[in-house]
């Protein structure tokens, strides 16, 4: 039944997942009932699980890491944030964070579905040797790791607001709380940094054996973002940067990532393009 | 010919004043020695007794009606209470309604604090001392196990038990909601007094980590610390100490703020990144408004915290009818399935069917076990 289908059919079945997931939870909500953790979490692993084969069919089609437009890039980045979840949502059990999670997921993978133009074309033989290929798969990683860390990071700022407003009640008591949402963001935050300086190392490494392979406007969006997440981790480690503000933080640097996610896919280095092979099992 | 009878007879919070019900009430070696009283009467076949501060409650199984005439006439002679008197504030229901009573005690939705978890525990050991007794049988065992199964199911499908609708409780819920997990918290309790006393109580019933109390009377401070197994703190350190801290209790009745935004921005200074949670039982109160306005600082005085246990009932009231409506679906698919059982019982009332006592002695002598002593 499934053996004729396209990768982008199966991301399709990815987002309805994400979708219905998204739907579960704003149901539950509306009714005021605890969310079924397991629920939830079977709804995002098939998805997560359809994805999965979407991109792996995409990815062996192109003949390496699905990276080559902004259709693929924002799936990668779902799928990056989805993979982070699975460990994160099931390991510290966060109340919520499997229907914010659901509905970043939706959004990316609905979003770069519905607009056929991210996909119409991509750069070919973008990865000249495998490690280049390891540095922005990394770089990717890293973005959906920050992309949860942006759920978190919301997640934080309404549990504040209840708390000042003194508005416990309704879908806000399901919210975890402060210091449980405060570790979890402080260690993605980490985690992300982690993940973004071992892709930029990477990235540099190349760089300076080739310089001209990267263009300037790249280096300095990527180095930007970095470097702020970077300042953002050490004020948070140090106590300058906490609670209502460090959320925030986060929010908005995720928000100007995901901005820069275009410059920097149109400043690569400029290669032939190509339509993306509609790709199906053999 | 007369059917069987399942009923329920006593006298509740809903019936009865609380004067009367004082003068009703059971210790427990009266409940013991009136169950076993009642195991000989008569026509019983089976009983249970309920024993709560809030409720005395006999439910039976009995071949006729006149029964039920006995059990109120035991209870009352042993009581010293005027029968007459006792029909006024009684309760008495019969066959499904009281198998819909049963299911609505168990579930919290017939208590004074409406939808309460600790009547779901009471109601388990009646039943379980009962049960030990030989009391009851098939008929009120599968009543008592499909009324556990309705309020787990009424807890689990509706928000009936969903928040607390104490203050004390309230303020616990509150740190949770800041610090998740309350065993590595350290609580300061300012004010001896019995409003602190409560809530430091509830605090440690819910797993709070070290407490400490301060008091402008040290030797109050420490009296309370002893009973609490807490620490004392000279009340004048108060504040100097603060960042000690994560909860901080003030109920003293001091005429002015015993803790200042200062102080708290102080302490903040040098716990910048742990919250710190202010809960303010006093009038007037203790802690300075300016506190809720730092980062990081939540304050909630007595007023936040009614406030928010009137939500919280008012919330479980909004759930009564779909409680109901559940609990009344499965007291008609019980009910439905224990009648026939109730008109066989009315069957065999003429051959020798043991009464409870009967039972309880049978198995007393199969069984060289010691029962437990019956709990209500």
């Amino acid at each position: 039944m499934f053996a004729g289908l396209n990768d982008r059919s199966w991301l399709w079945i990815a987002a309805g997942f994400y979708l219905a997931g998204l739907l579960l939870g704003t149901v539950s909500l509306l009714r005021s009932n605890r969310q079924s953790n397991a629920l939830i979490n079977t709804v995002i692993a098939l998805g997560y699980a359809a994805q999965f084969i979407g991109l792996g069919l995409r990815g062996r089609a192109v003949g390496g890491c699905p990276l080559g437009n902004t259709f693929e890039i924002f799936q990668f980045t779902a799928w990056s944030a989805i993979t982070l979840y699975l460990i994160v949502g099931v390991t510290f059990r966060l109340s919520l964070l499997g229907y914010f999670t659901s509905c970043l997921a939706a959004a990316l993978t609905l979003v770069s579905l519905a607009i056929p133009a991210w996909d119409a074309t991509r750069r070919a033989h973008i990865f000249s040797n495998p490690w280049i290929e390891l540095h922005a798969a990394l770089a990717f990683f890293s973005y959906g790791v920050f992309a949860l860390l942006a759920l978190t990071a919301l997640m934080l700022i309404l549990r504040h607001y209840s708390l000042k407003s003194k508005h416990l009640g309704g879908w806000f008591s399901f919210l975890p709380s402060i210091l449980e949402l405060d570790h979890i963001s402080l260690r993605l935050l980490m985690t992300g940094v982690i993940f973004m300086s071992a892709s930029l190392a990477g990235g540099a490494v190349y760089w300076l054996r080739d310089p001209d392979s990267v263009t300037a406007s790249k280096i300095i969006i990527t180095v930007a973002i970095w470097l702020a997440y970077l300042v953002a981790l050490i004020l948070r480690l140090r106590g300058r940067l906490l609670a209502k503000r460090f959320a925030w933080t986060c929010v908005v640097l995720f928000a100007a990532a995901l901005i820069s996610l275009g410059p920097i896919n149109a400043s690569r280095n400029p290669r032939a393009l190509a339509p993306p092979p509609h790709a199906v099992p053999r | 010919m007369n059917a069987g009878h399942l009923f329920v007879l006593g006298a509740t919070h809903h019936t009865a004043p609380l004067a009367v019900r004082e003068q009703l009430s059971l210790g427990a070696d009266s409940a013991a020695a009136l169950a076993a009283q009642v195991a000989k009467l008569d026509g019983m076949r089976e009983f249970t007794l309920l024993n709560t501060c809030n409720r005395i409650e006999f439910y039976g199984v009995a071949v006729d009606s006149s029964a039920l005439a006995r059990v109120q006439a035991a209870f009352c002679a042993r009581q010293q209470f005027d029968p007459a008197e006792f029909a006024q504030f009684q309760l008495s229901l019969r066959n499904a309604d009281a198998v819909r009573h049963l299911l609505e005690v168990a579930a919290g939705i017939d208590s004074q604090m409406l939808g309460e978890t600790e009547i779901f525990g009471q109601v388990k050991a009646a039943y379980a001392a009962a049960q030990a007794h030989g009391y009851t049988g098939p008929i009120l065992n599968r009543v008592f196990q499909k009324a556990f199964q309705a309020a787990k199911h009424v807890r689990t499908n509706t928000a009936i038990s969903a928040g607390q609708v104490s203050v004390a409780n309230v303020a616990v819920d509150l740190a949770q909601t800041i610090f998740g997990r309350l065993d590595g918290t350290r609580t300061l309790l300012v004010g001896a007094g019995e409003i602190g006393e409560k809530t430091a109580r509830a605090f440690q019933s819910r797993g709070a980590g070290s407490l400490t109390v301060a008091s402008r009377s040290l030797e109050h401070a420490m009296q309370l610390a002893t009973a609490l197994g807490a620490s004392a703190l000279p009340y004048e350190q108060r504040a100097a100490r603060l960042a000690e801290f994560d909860i901080v209790v003030c109920a003293t009745s001091a005429p002015a703020t015993v803790l200042s935004g200062a102080d708290a921005a102080a302490a903040m200074r040098r716990r910048p990144a742990r919250p710190l949670l202010f809960v303010d039982l006093a009038l007037p109160r203790d802690v300075e408004a300016a506190v809720a306005e730092l980062e990081n600082v939540f304050l909630y005085n007595l007023d936040d915290l009614a406030r928010i246990a009137d939500e919280n009932r008012a919330a479980r009231e909004a759930e009564l009818t779909k409680c109901r409506a559940l609990l009344s679906e499965r007291a008609a698919a019980l009910w439905e399935h224990i009648e026939p059982r109730l008109s066989d019982l009315a069957g065999t009332a003429d051959r020798s069917a043991p009464s409870p006592a009967e039972t309880a002695s049978q198995r007393s002598s199969s069984d060289a076990n010691a029962m437990p002593s019956p709990r209500a």
